[in-house]
């Protein structure tokens, strides 16, 4: 096989093409690496994609590339999961060269499947930020427009795989960091059930929320990647056993299958071309037998609220770790302990970042305790307990997965709540803690449009079956420009 | 409701709390800023929420799960060398600070 036609195969098709013998995994790895390593050269001029590119095929799977599941195919991971011996910052100034002493479980877990590590991906911030703009080694720009962001804040995994410079990425989704950015670079992103990937190694942003995910060309790329990440991990106490094996999704019809579409994520707040590009979808979806209803989320307004309560609350509290005492930067000559504290955080932080922190410790302090984070947990419940309601009548719930398609850098970075706002219809899934797809719909004034497909706690086999039928049936061209 | 407002002297209460020392003009953006987040949250208070219960974590209240405390035995950790090779600063065998009180 010639180069070019190396990088049209999905990873699914890689794989099975190593397995055939009719390709090579260390070919395919070169193929990746030359692309990956020349966007990282390329710094500014290029997509900014990456934070650190492997300089050689990583040699332990090489030599019976076809004896495992993932056959050598290379993997891009997002710069928060450790990986030993590799940068892992998390896109932060504090974290600058760290190295980790150990790998994250779910980085292991695939690279005993055979994965291979290409390259860590860019993204903002410890994960806080919906435009990958938070991250201290630079905005990602987005391959469908250079002038637009990619979202986030698993940006540059997004950007890589939308731009064919990694066959597939890791990434994490807090309150729809995969699934925004999917959405907004035209490829599919998966967020599972909370628990049923290990979080070790991973680090941490809101630990009641982060679970990784995969972004991929395609949806069956995501459950392959997926059926080879979750499972209960002894060092990850809320990681639990996925019931049963994640399945190749293969329908291609929706007879019988039962809808919603929520009021409350479809209407206000939603730009017009995406809703036109949802509503076709949901016309696709009724071609092929789906029943279509409406279905009532009526706290999911207010999930906005609670997650921004929530999500910096457990940041401040996860980010204390940072302090200059153990790894990353400190501060030059500090006075005394508390001064080396303080004036590392000031300078290791982005603005971003000390926001969260300053709202969540606000949240948690005394005084203001009750009325932000306890009702915030509260309205967390309502939420789960409304989902639960809804599935009574419905098997799936259909969103669009952003309100708006890919918006230009610089639009909102004055604006925090403006920013925030992005999360408006990925952030109800994550507090219920119930797993959510993206998949590419549609074009609007030429971007792509994400539709979101949310099912019950571990129904990711019924969620992308319904993905994969609807993706067919869509015939979504999904080669975004090839930079 | 009343719009919520974070004066410059709260801001720097919460930041001595955070361990983050903020710069002059830091300052000014951080109370307009997060006033503004907090009179969006805000609208929680809106809610009927009397009796219903917190959800901290959606593993344990909503799904199966595995026993959440694993027997306390001692298992291998990183050795001393691996800890501290990352680290800022170093002396004796362990990480070294300034003192508490200069």
């Amino acid at each position: 096989m010639i180069a070019a036609d190396v990088l049209e195969l999905s990873a699914a098709q890689a794989a099975d093409a190593i397995a055939a013998g009719s390709l090579s995994a260390g070919e395919l790895f070169e193929a990746y690496r030359a692309r990956a390593g020349a966007d990282h050269a390329a710094g500014e001029d290029g997509l900014n994609c990456f934070t650190w590119v492997a300089d050689d095929a990583p040699a332990q799977h090489a030599d019976a590339p076809a004896s495992v599941p993932l056959a050598g195919v290379p993997l891009a991971v997002k710069d928060l999961f450790c990986t030993e011996g590799v940068p892992s910052q998390s896109g932060s100034l504090i974290l600058e060269g760290y190295e980790p002493p150990y790998t994250a479980s779910v980085v292991r877990r695939l690279q005993s499947a055979g994965a291979r590590l290409l390259a860590k991906t860019n993204q903002d911030e410890f994960a806080m930020g919906s435009s990958n703009e938070n991250s201290a080694y630079g905005a990602v720009r987005n391959p469908w427009d250079r002038e637009r962001v990619p979202g986030g804040s698993s940006g540059g995994s997004a950007a890589a795989v939308a731009a064919g410079l990694a066959p597939w990425a890791l990434g994490t989704d807090t309150g729809g960091s995969i699934r925004q950015p999917a959405a907004l670079c035209g490829i599919v992103g998966m967020k599972p059930t909370y628990g049923s990937v290990s979080r070790y190694g991973m680090i941490a942003f809101a630990s009641s929320l982060d679970q990784a995910g995969p972004l991929t060309r395609d949806v069956r790329d995501a459950a392959l990647l997926l059926s080879h990440m979750v499972g209960h991990d002894p060092c990850d106490a809320t990681s639990l056993s996925f019931p049963h094996a994640i399945e190749r999704p293969s329908a291609e019809r929706l007879d019988g299958v039962r809808l919603g579409v929520p009021a409350e994520l479809t209407g206000e707040g939603i730009e017009a071309g995406v809703l036109d590009a949802f509503r076709a979808a949901l016309a696709h979806a009724e071609q092929l037998g789906a029943q279509i209803s409406d279905v009532e989320l009526p706290h999911a307004p207010h999930a906005l609220s609670a997650y921004y309560v929530i999500a910096p609350a457990e940041a401040s509290s996860n980010l204390a770790r940072f302090d200059g005492v153990r790894y990353g930067l400190r501060a030059e000559n500090p006075s005394d302990l508390l001064d080396m504290y303080t004036r590392t955080r000031h300078d290791g932080f982005g603005a971003e970042v000390k926001r969260r922190i300053m709202l969540g410790t606000y949240a948690l302090s005394s005084g203001y305790y009750d009325a932000y984070y306890g009702r915030a947990q509260r309205v967390r419940t309502k939420i789960a307990d409304d989902f639960r309601t809804a599935f009574e009548h419905v098997d799936l719930i259909l969103t669009p997965t952003a309100p708006t398609v890919a918006f230009k850098l610089g639009e909102k970075t004055a604006d925090p709540l403006a920013m925030y706002l992005n999360d408006f219809c990925t952030v109800p899934m994550s507090l219920a803690g119930i797993p959510a797809i993206s998949i590419p719909c549609g074009l609007s004034a030429g971007l792509p449009v994400g539709l979101q497909i949310a099912g019950p706690a571990f129904s990711e086999n019924r969620v992308l079956d319904a993905a994969y039928a609807l993706e067919q049936s869509l015939g979504f061209d999904g080669t975004a420009a090839r930079v | 409701m009343r719009a919520t407002v974070i004066g410059r002297d709260e801001v720097l209460h919460v930041a001595r709390l955070a361990r983050l020392a903020l710069a002059e003009d830091e300052i000014e953006p951080m109370a307009r800023e997060l006033s503004a987040v907090l009179d969006h949250v805000a609208r929680i208070g809106e809610l009927d929420l009397d009796g219903v219960a917190p959800t901290s974590h959606v593993v344990g209240d909503a799904m199966p799960t595995h026993p959440a405390l694993r027997p306390d035995e001692p298992r291998p950790c990183l050795a001393r060398e691996v800890a501290l090779a990352q680290a800022p600063a170093v002396a004796d065998g362990g990480f070294l600070v300034p003192s508490p009180q200069a």
